[in-house]
């Protein structure tokens, strides 16, 4: 990648749900960009609005504001056939293996699914592509007529692969593709993916939880918190280096399988539990667990700005606290 | 030491209409007092029945656990208790902590009635007392202001605050021994790493000791005494937490620790990874139960199982590859070179 | 140690696809209700019953040689005999055969009256359901009024206008609001659906609406649209019943098991069996329903599956 062009450019977007009577801000105001063929990895804690975000980005959620650009178009004022074509560029991957599938429908049908909508092929051109897309993410012609349940997990996502391949988008969002499976399965799944990446020049969102994944799969990494971006850097940046206090506390927490290693690292301690999504905390989201907090981070939200080239953080004091 | 626990030979099976599926084939351990044992292995291994196993949690006819097994708790056949006696154990001697906190409270209790309902069962004292003492459970638990945190219900509690509460009903009997079982998969990395640390914390207070089954070695390695790694309802390797991850002496137990990146390393090669799922546990297998998936397989493999070679005191493992006529392979040579 | 050939001892390595095949038959969804539906004896019991009198509805009328229509002057209200099995009615009329037509006429209300509420429920919960919002506050609203009107009234009212008891009429004003029952329970097993990640998958990949539900939406609540039926049979067999027995029902001389039951009451004291027979049917015919439905409820619910 000689010049890094972007793909997709997400400007302010925010996507509130109500509950009852309060609003619950499950995206607040994120802006990135994410560049050809590049793997954006997100992380975050559970409730952090990283899949509502991935979700919103493709339209499956209509964004409460903000704007997305997706290769110099703006999704938000797509018509209803435009929408179509985004949809076959921009495909996502979901969690839960188990629940992705239809139960009452054919490997082939599922796979097929998209081809549907997006291409006018016979039957038999049908059947053919969605066996070799089979084949593609490494299961054979003979899963075509069976059902979802006759499959393992890992075979699952597989099959979930394949559908979203199967309409030749140029962009995926994996939204926890690997949490649901064994570790040795996951090890096969991101390898698929990868692999999948080269051979057709693929865009990824990478949503995950676990932080070693994210790393080693992605290009650049940004990191949520109740709803909004505390930092985004490049992969090696991020991890040698990270400036917000939340990243830092989350980098720290991440088990290690190492014995003796896990004794010389130090811990940051995260005090507390994740506040609430509907009642916000006023000024930073995170001043109430940050060790650092002082009086300003109470009152004024920071913004998201620039630390270093191509490293973000939205922190008051980013740049000037040391790690430990 | 002492041994609290020990399994010997265990056997258990499920009754479908498949067929007999034989979830745990002939397991044996022991857990010493006041160490912490960690059974590690992918899920449908059998951690979880295993541990289940250990408080006789099963019940005939859907389950049937086999006919030469034997836990001994102190010496005493937890599976030939009777039901009086069997209740006493569950709690009194043996606690269990429970993967999901979503499921393992009742919603319609207040936390602290919880805790001395388990209390009144197994001790001869007053409601006010077993109030008092849940209110003390809370406060071991790092549960801040537990005096009002009693009289929540469960939805009011965060998934962290709740798995603390199921972790204090388990303590409130002071039990030797605390059976966990995922404790840590259903929260988020922060909350994760709390509650280890006070499982460690209580360790070091009350001197329980601790059987931690997870699928994630990370989680273990900071924390357990010994590991025993399973597959398909079998141990194929057993050893100190050093010497299963620095001479992992069973292709598996490598795959295991090699699938995963690894935070330090800044390699960006191709992830190791296991071809293939695990067997069938409908199936009978007389050979090893890896075969299928080992890079190292030998035509022996597919038609025995090993015996369990000892490499150390501490550490045992069943491959093939121990055997003397077995050709030295890559990485596996220097844990062969320790053992020897 | 035994001896062991020196050849076992060479690496092989991973046969290629060696475990990616399942080993166990699996069993697919069907198949595992109807095995889980035949353990269960009363379900089984029911189904068997259900199968008889059915049977019986469509030849019972052509068995006897009579027609239900046929009086027979030297023949009123006697005992059942070998002539006339089940007696005959103050008309003379042979019984075993009016209670086999009157059985038509029942089952085909029950079942015609379950199929079309069903399927105006269906689709009317399934759209209320999947566009959700303004939509579906407005469709609830309606169905909500449409239950709260009785449907006696509605009865009445269709035969005033309509001035006909005909069959056809009486599934017209048995249905008119029997489908909200039906509509209210696709709703919200649709409302739990939708959240389901396939569902969003189709909507990603830019299936249309339509094809969503019909695809994904309503397959996967066809176990329960088959429970409902079920339960929703005996419900309008005894409507049915009820309507012909306070005269708003099928005329005569056409009959049913509810017009039978009616017009043996006023001879009850006399001739207790023209009033028990027809009774009897009603009761058989709801009960095995309802417990066939039971049966049927427990062996589709997935969390049953073992």
């Amino acid at each position: 990648m000689a010049e890094k062009q972007p793909l997709v450019q997400v400007e302010n977007l925010s996507k509130h749900f109500i509950v009852g009577k309060s609003v619950l801000r499950a995206v607040d105001n994120v802006s990135l960009t994410i560049c050809r063929g590049e793997t954006l990895g997100l992380v975050g804690e559970s409730g952090c609005g990283k899949t509502t975000f991935g979700r919103t980005l493709l339209q499956l959620y209509r964004p409460t504001s903000g704007t997305i650009i997706f290769d110099g178009k703006n999704v938000s004022g797509m018509k209803r056939r435009e929408l179509v074509s985004f949809k076959k560029d921009a495909q996502i991957i979901f969690q839960d293996p188990y629940a992705s599938l239809d139960p009452r429908m054919t490997i082939g049908d599922i796979v097929a699914e998209g081809l549907n909508v997006h291409f006018s092929l016979s039957g038999e051109e049908k059947r053919q592509k969605a066996a070799a897309l089979l084949q593609k993410v490494g299961l054979g012609e003979d899963y075509i007529s069976r059902y979802a349940h006759e499959l393992s997990g890992g075979q699952r996502q597989r099959v979930g692969i394949a559908r979203a391949l199967a309409v030749e988008p140029r962009f995926i969002v994996c939204d926890e593709p690997i949490s649901a499976l064994d570790v040795s399965i996951q090890a096969q799944v991101i390898n698929l993916l990868i692999q999948l990446q080269r051979d057709f020049s693929l865009t990824y969102l990478f949503i995950s939880h676990d932080l070693s994944m994210v790393r080693y799969i992605s290009d650049r990494i940004g990191v949520m918190y109740l709803g909004s971006l505390m930092e985004l850097a490049d992969n090696e940046t991020l991890y040698s280096d990270p400036v917000h206090p939340y990243t830092q506390a989350l980098l720290s927490a991440i088990p290690v399988a190492d014995p003796d290693l896990g004794t010389v690292r130090q811990r940051i301690k995260l005090e507390g539990e994740i506040p609430s999504p509907i009642n916000m905390p006023s000024g930073c989201k995170f001043h109430q667990r940050c060790r650092c907090a002082q009086e300003i981070c109470s009152r004024e939200l920071p913004e998201l700005r620039e630390v270093a080239p191509g490293h973000m953080a939205a922190c008051h004091f980013a740049g000037e606290l040391s790690r430990t | 030491m002492e041994r609290i626990l020990e399994v010997k030979d265990l056997h258990v099976h499920f009754n479908t209409y498949a067929g007999k599926i034989r979830a745990v084939r002939g397991v044996s351990f022991h857990l010493n007092r006041g160490e912490t044992l960690a059974i590690v292995g992918e899920s449908g291994c059998g951690k979880t029945v295993t541990s289940k196993a250990l408080l006789r949690l099963y019940k005939p006819p859907q389950v049937g656990i086999g006919e030469t097994s034997q836990i001994l708790y102190s010496g005493e056949d937890v599976l030939k208790m009777g039901k009086k006696r069997l209740q006493d154990y569950r709690g009194h001697q043996v606690g269990m902590v429970f993967q999901d906190p979503m499921t393992s409270l009742n919603p319609t209790m207040k936390v602290g009635d919880q805790i001395a309902e388990a209390l009144l069962i197994h001790n001869k004292i007053s409601k006010k007392e077993a109030r008092t003492q849940a209110v003390e459970a809370l406060k071991l638990v790092n549960i801040p202001n537990p005096e009002k945190r009693a009289e929540c219900y469960p939805h009011q509690l965060s998934g962290g605050m709740r798995q603390r509460v199921v972790i204090a009903i388990a303590l409130s009997c002071h039990p030797s021994v605390i059976v966990a079982d995922e404790p840590t998969t259903a929260l988020d990395v922060t909350i994760q790493a709390q509650i280890l640390d006070l499982l460690a914390e209580i360790k070091e207070k009350t001197g329980t000791a601790i059987i931690l089954v997870t699928h994630d070695l990370g989680v273990v390695a900071n924390f357990a005494t010994r590991i025993q790694v399973m597959y398909a309802g079998q141990i194929m390797e057993r050893g100190t937490t050093r010497e299963i991850f620095y001479q992992p002496s069973h292709p598996y137990t490598e795959a295991l620790l090699n699938s995963v990146p690894k935070l330090s390393s800044k390699d960006k090669g191709e992830l190791y990874s296991l071809k293939g799922t695990p067997p069938d546990l409908i199936l009978d297998l007389a050979c090893c139960p890896f075969c299928a998936r080992c890079p190292y397989c030998m035509p022996i493999c597919r038609e025995r199982m090993p015996e369990e070679t000892a490499l150390s005191d501490t550490h045992r493992v069943s491959c093939w590859l121990q055997h003397p006529s077995a050709p030295a392979v890559g990485s596996l040579n220097n844990a062969r070179k320790a053992g020897e | 140690m035994e001896q062991i050939p020196q050849e076992k001892f060479r690496i092989v390595g991973v046969e290629e696809g060696g475990t990616e095949h399942a080993a166990r038959r699996q069993v697919g969804y069907w198949q595992d209700a109807w095995r889980r539906l035949r353990q269960n004896k009363t379900a089984m019991a029911a189904l068997i019953l259900l199968a008889v009198l059915l049977v019986m509805t469509l030849i019972g009328p052509n068995l006897t040689g009579y027609s239900f229509e046929q009086m027979d002057r030297e023949a009123k209200n006697m005992a059942p005999s070998a002539q006339h099995w089940f007696g005959t009615d103050d008309l003379g009329r042979d019984l075993f055969t009016r209670v086999w037509q009157g059985g038509r006429v029942s089952m085909t209300i029950g079942l015609l009256g379950a199929l079309v509420s069903t399927v105006i429920g269906v689709i009317y919960g399934s759209i209320s359901a999947f566009f959700g919002g303004v939509v579906d506050n407005v469709m609830m609203r309606i169905v909500e009024i449409l239950i709260s009107i009785p449907y006696l009234i509605i009865v009445i009212l269709i035969s005033v206008i309509t001035d006909s008891h005909s069959l056809g009429t009486l599934i017209l004003a048995l249905t008119l609001t029997g489908w909200c029952g039906t509509a209210r329970l696709i709703r919200g097993q649709i409302l739990q659906l939708r959240e389901q990640e396939y569902v969003l998958a189709a909507e990603a990949l830019g299936v249309s609406p339509l094809r969503v539900i019909v695809k994904h939406l309503i397959p996967n609540t066809l176990g329960l649209i088959i429970v409902g039926v079920t339960f929703d049979i005996p419900g309008y067999i005894f409507s049915e019943a009820f309507l012909s027995y306070i005269g708003l029902g099928i005329q005569p001389p056409e009959t049913s098991w509810g017009a039978l039951a009616s017009a043996a009451q006023q001879n009850f004291r006399f001739y207790p069996y023209q009033l028990f027979l027809p009774s009897l049917m009603i009761a058989l015919t709801m009960l095995s329903f309802t417990l066939l439905g039971d049966g049927l409820r427990d062996a589709l619910d997935p969390q049953l599956r073992q």
